[in-house]
């Protein structure tokens, strides 16, 4: 069952093409990653399916919904959540709070029920906030969950967002270059952590990324853009085979 | 063990119970004033009270939300005039009815003025407001049947908002308390507010509008009502201003653009992501002119401008983010007076000071 379908999904920049007709699927409960060189159009995917960017054409289908046709800001309530290459927390909320505010759509309540503290505004406040504790304690960062964001080390900041991203419990969660400034070992943790999330989380992901290990480590499926076109899709071992790829990546012979 | 490592394992109950202990103060000291001053004092601290909500309201839509207003006085006017207006027509009207209608007045203008803010923001914003700002004037000049024009307006002979019998007041503690008791309820309200959902969400789009968006914040919605929330605050402090004033009375002179700056002051004298900061900063303006000797009223806008000038130097938080950092630059040296015993702690006194420093660039 594939869970987001994109089709011909064309970006234009002025003259510049950043996608152009691309088509995939994802398949629920699986680990996807899109891979290829900079520039080849995997933020802007990921800036379509967030409804950033209006494509110049194609559809984009999430379980029969059309994403089109939905406002940037229902994007979360259907499930889809992301990251952000350079990383998107607030810093002047704790990391508690900034989990919160991704489980913005869990949490009930406007202005008024929370000028007031309305009985059923401050339950889910305070549900909400118990399922923070503990998806920070998931992720080991219980420690600084009353820290403000602000001066917290890189590889934290990056679990906080991951923290953030699937504190609304998204169907599909898209991180982007989750392990991009990470070292060796925050890599590999990072790495278990991901291939654990469709089993503990029921989420589906789909993964920008450019370490290699990580990648053909963790995916089911692997889709290579070049120049906004997808030049190959498959399981990790055939895309590395694949003579087009590894032109895209090495450059062509002349 | 020592006190010190007593108290630095005891912080998160010791701040709690702090709060709670400043919070009671404040309210003491507020019951007490009126008590202790003479009227034309209380009067002042009406205008503080008035003057801190219409900087709350600025606080959220600025400090929370990164929206800026150079307007607000025209939010302040509407609740003002309103109930002027209201009671000069209609004596037997409720006052404090006046002051709910001229909070809804200015939410609903609020919310006007918020929606181009969906698509200017900065700068641009502070721009529109500013002509929001003029053109109240202006209208106020225009329509001088309803509102007096530059003559002013007042309400007739004998109609106060004075203390009934039962409470054995005088009229100006009665208008004190009755001020006193409103603007604590905002305060209680807005606090809430951001500690909330929508504040959190606030916070959000301040510091990152499409990671919001993204996260589920409907942002237009949001900062909208935002803008409404804030203009009805500055609308229910320019109502007050009239009902604690003993000759209720107003002019277009009064509502000019300097009244939506002093505002602004206010506002970054107290600390803009604060909620009492407002009040402070509001009692910082008002009584600035009385602390500047008589003769030398001119020396106030240069004095104004001074503090205004080192506090973005050493406090760019305001009053109430310096003492929150002073607060946990001493939780610090405790927590090494703990670590390293007692007696060491007293000679740390130099670098310290160096530490505030590293402190405020930090953050």
């Amino acid at each position: 069952m594939s869970l987001l379908q994109v089709r011909d999904i064309s970006v234009q920049f002025g003259g510049v093409v950043a996608l152009d007709g691309l088509s995939f699927d994802i398949g629920e409960g699986q680990v996807c990653a899109l891979i290829g060189p900079n520039g080849a159009g995997k933020t802007t995917l990921f800036n379509v399916v967030s409804r950033i960017y209006d494509p110049s054409r194609g559809t984009l289908d999430f379980d029969g919904r059309d994403l089109l046709s939905t406002s940037p800001h229902r994007i979360a309530e259907l499930g889809i959540s992301r990251t952000f290459q350079n990383l998107a927390l607030v810093p002047g909320l704790s990391v508690l709070d900034n989990v919160l505010v991704g489980a913005h759509i869990r949490v009930k309540g406007g202005f008024l029920a929370g000028a007031l503290r309305l009985p059923h505004s401050l339950s889910s406040e305070s549900e909400n906030r118990r399922r923070a504790v503990e998806l920070l304690s998931r992720l080991g960062l219980s420690d600084v969950a009353d820290h403000p964001c602000a001066g917290l080390p890189y590889g934290t900041l990056k679990r906080i967002e991951l923290a953030r991203g699937l504190a609304s419990e998204p169907r599909l969660l898209m991180l982007d270059e989750p392990a991009s400034g990470l070292t060796h070992g925050e890599v590999d943790e990072l790495s278990a952590l991901i291939r654990s999330l469709p089993g503990d989380f029921g989420v589906t992901v789909l993964l920008v990324e450019h370490h290699m290990g990580m990648v053909m480590g963790i995916s089911d499926d692997v889709v290579v853009l070049d120049f906004g076109r997808k030049i190959a899709q498959g399981e990790p071992t055939e895309v590395a085979k694949d003579p087009l790829v590894i032109e895209a990546y090495l450059g062509g012979s002349g | 063990m020592s006190a010190a490592s007593w108290a630095v394992e005891k912080r998160p109950t010791l701040v709690k119970v702090g709060r709670w202990v400043g919070w009671i103060g404040i309210i003491a000291v507020g019951l007490y004033l009126p008590q202790a001053f003479p009227p034309f004092r209380v009067g002042q601290f009406n205008t503080i009270m008035a003057y801190g909500l219409a900087a709350l309201g600025l606080a959220l839509l600025t400090g929370f939300n990164g929206q800026i207003s150079i307007g607000h006085g025209a939010f302040f006017g509407i609740g003002a005039y309103t109930t002027v207006i209201i009671v000069g027509d209609h004596p037997e009207f409720p006052w404090l009815a006046t002051t709910a209608v001229g909070a809804l007045l200015a939410f609903a203008v609020g919310i006007v003025v918020g929606l181009p803010a969906l698509r200017i923001r900065g700068l641009y914003l502070g721009v529109v407001t500013l002509a929001l700002a003029l053109l109240f004037r202006q209208a106020l000049e225009k329509y001088s049947d309803l509102t007096g024009g530059s003559q002013g307006r007042g309400v007739p002979r004998g109609q106060k908002f004075s203390a009934p019998d039962w409470t054995g007041l005088a009229n100006d503690q009665w208008r004190y308390y009755v001020i006193f008791v409103i603007v604590v309820g905002c305060l209680v309200l807005s606090r809430n507010i951001v500690k909330s959902r929508m504040g959190r969400a606030a916070v959000a789009i301040r510091d990152n509008e499409t990671a919001a968006e993204v996260l589920g914040v409907n942002v237009a919605r949001t900062k909208v009502l935002m803008f409404g929330v804030s203009a009805m605050l500055a609308g229910i402090g320019g109502s007050l201003l009239v009902i604690g004033s003993p000759i209720p009375r107003v002019s277009a002179n009064s509502f000019t653009i300097v009244l939506s700056i002093t505002f602004l002051v206010a506002l970054v004298v107290g600390g803009a992501t604060s909620i009492l900061g407002p009040i402070i900063g509001a009692a910082f303006v008002v009584l600035l002119p009385e602390v500047v000797p008589h003769e030398q009223q001119v020396l106030t806008p240069v004095i104004l401008g001074a503090v205004l000038i080192a506090l973005m130097l050493v406090a760019p938080d305001g009053v109430v983010g310096l003492s929150r950092r002073s607060a946990s630059w001493a939780w610090r040296m405790l927590a090494r007076a703990a670590d390293t015993g007692p007696d060491t702690g007293l000679e740390t006194g130099d670098s310290s000071k160096e530490q505030l420093q590293l402190d405020s660039r930090e953050s």
